[in-house]
């Protein structure tokens, strides 16, 4: 069953807010400072920006990993702060546990046998395409694969909203679109929410709907982009003149960031 | 990888193998075949020589045995040396159980509560370093139980290296996945059931193998200090004794037989941790080049 098409963006209800989040690490380091941010239902949002300027901290923050300083964050009734799915920068599978077992786990934690969940977890391999290694372990497979595994993890619970923390960023180029391109295909199956995190522009663009580029020192928000192609794009979004456009204007903002916290 | 993908790649078996690879493959089969051959051959070459040395010196058998004396002690003797192993050997196993049990208990204990560990942990060190002949004869004292006696000293050696492996295993879980579990909340008991045993399971089965060891050495230094009476004797006991009748060629057969029992210990717990690793650990994978 196919989710309901998306609303256009800013008609879509917000399921969290951000108010003026600030994290202050000890040593008085700033990791954020004022972040304010709502993300509707159904957004592919890129948090964009060099090392330093607190896109990870945001997605701690929004993950529940770490109390916010001052400012607070807001989840409306719709969405608890619970149902979310993870895909961290490694793939961060269990090494003694089977594709299916590392699968199940979000489901295994909340007290459901791998039985009743079966189907799930086959569906959810399907959609990644690894149901002919449900039956493998970790180091069996290659980086791509297992970064494979670990976003169908994320999504067999149908979250609303899922984090991901650059999680191809180890991945070498070839391997990175591929899975680009599968997971807009994902997310659209499974009509989600997304958070990205990434320090590539050309990621971004591809992948995105809003593109919020942050400063470093301290981490905050500078600006805030919106790629209006609609989906679903392919390959050859990659290779068109709007694509390149948007790169550029991304490219742009990212660099008046840079030169923000220089 | 590429090299194991030349060796199958499109042109098949026939294509050519250029001289390194050849050579390299013809180096790993004559490495196969050393590894047994080689030790046998030294050990051969050292009960010849050991032979050889006792006949041409015209040495006498209660100073140095000659090999056939050794092996004629070992099969009259047998049934004594044969019991005397039953004996050391349940004391040693029974030891490792409790050092397992013990060790892993006092780990998980520590690991969920960091008073208890700070409280406790310098005296499981001071137990440890403090040796055990010097703290059998006490033993001995207060414990009217040989068997017993004898347990706790084995204990007390063995102990030690699966408590210390066990913790550094429960504190080494990836932390990425330590937030994924804290994402999903999950229970104290679930991660710990289902993040950090696991986790912690290569480091265990380190720290088993050289418990295996020191719980012989503890069962084998408990008998030399409690002595014989009640409970028969052990293959230390039967050393001892043997020494004493100037029956140097029965010292040399359970010598060897304590060194067998070390060495299945070994074989055994090594056995073991290969099969409860093999399927994902990286220690058990076998490198393709």
């Amino acid at each position: 069953m196919p989710p309901a098409p998306l609303p256009p963006l800013g008609q879509r209800p917000e399921i969290l807010r951000m108010e003026g989040v600030n994290k202050t690490f000890r040593g008085n380091v700033v990791a954020l400072n004022g972040m304010t941010l709502g993300v509707g239902q159904g957004d592919f949002i890129s948090l964009l920006g060099p090392s330093g300027c607190g896109k990870s901290t945001a997605l701690r923050l929004i993950a529940g990993l770490m109390q916010p300083t001052t400012g607070r964050i807001r989840w409306t009734e719709a969405q608890s702060q619970g149902d979310l799915g993870v895909v961290f920068q490694e793939p961060t599978l269990m090494p003694w546990a089977t594709v299916a077992q590392n699968v199940w786990l979000p489901f295994r934690l909340r007290g459901e046998s791998y039985a009743s969940v079966r189907d799930r977890v086959e569906e959810v391999l399907k959609l990644v395409g690894l149901e002919k290694f449900r039956a493998a372990y970790p180091r069996e497979l290659s980086g791509g694969m297992k970064m494979r595994v670990s976003i169908a993890r994320a999504m067999v619970t149908r979250p609303k909203l899922i984090l991901m923390d650059e999680p191809f960023a180890a991945l070498d180029e070839i391997t990175r679109f591929k899975l680009n391109n599968d997971l807009l295909e994902m997310k659209a199956a499974i009509g989600c929410t997304v958070i990205f995190v990434t320090h590539s522009v050309f990621e971004s663009v591809f992948l995105s709907d809003r593109i919020v580029v942050m400063a470093a020192r301290p981490g905050r928000v500078s600006a805030e982009l919106t790629v209006d192609a609609p989906y679903p794009r392919h390959e050859d979004f990659r290779t068109s003149a709007e694509y390149a456009a948007r790169c550029r204007a991304a490219s742009d903002a990212l660099h008046t960031a840079m030169e923000l916290a220089a | 990888m590429s090299l194991t993908n030349a060796e199958h790649g499109p042109a098949g078996a026939s294509a050519p193998v250029d001289l390194e690879e050849s050579r390299r493959h013809r180096r790993q089969s004559v490495e196969k075949i050393a590894r047994w051959t080689l030790p046998a051959f030294v050990l051969l070459a050292m009960l010849f020589l050991w032979d050889r040395i006792v006949v041409w010196n015209e040495i006498p058998h209660y100073i140095l045995p000659s090999p056939g004396n050794v092996w004629e002690s070992l099969t009259t003797d047998w049934p004594i040396l044969f019991d005397a192993a039953l004996l050391t050997g349940r004391v040693t196993l029974m030891a490792l159980a409790l050092a397992v049990i013990g060790g892993a208990g006092l780990a998980i204990l520590f690991n969920q509560s960091r008073m208890i560990e700070m409280s406790f942990y310098p005296y499981a060190v001071i137990l440890q370093v403090t040796p055990v002949v010097s703290i059998a004869p006490l033993i001995f004292i207060y414990v009217s139980s040989k068997t017993v006696g004898m347990l706790l000293c084995a204990w007390i050696v063995a102990f030690f290296p699966v408590l210390s492996s066990t913790t550094l295993g429960l504190n080494s879980v990836d932390h990425n996945l330590r937030d994924l579990f804290r994402i999903y909340g999950a229970s104290r008991w679930q991660r710990l059931w289902m993040l950090q045993l696991p986790s912690a399971l290569p480091y265990f089965l380190g720290g088993l193998k050289i418990a295996g060891g020191l719980s012989l050495i503890g069962a084998v230094v408990a008998e030399l200090v409690a002595g014989t009476g009640g409970v028969g004797a052990g293959l230390a006991f039967r050393i001892q004794e043997a020494g004493y009748r100037l029956n140097i060629a029965r010292m040399f057969a359970a010598l060897g037989l304590v060194a067998m029992m070390g060495v299945m210990i070994f074989a055994a717990l090594s056995l073991f941790s290969h099969f409860m690793l093999r399927k994902w650990h990286e220690s058990a994978l076998k490198r393709e080049t």
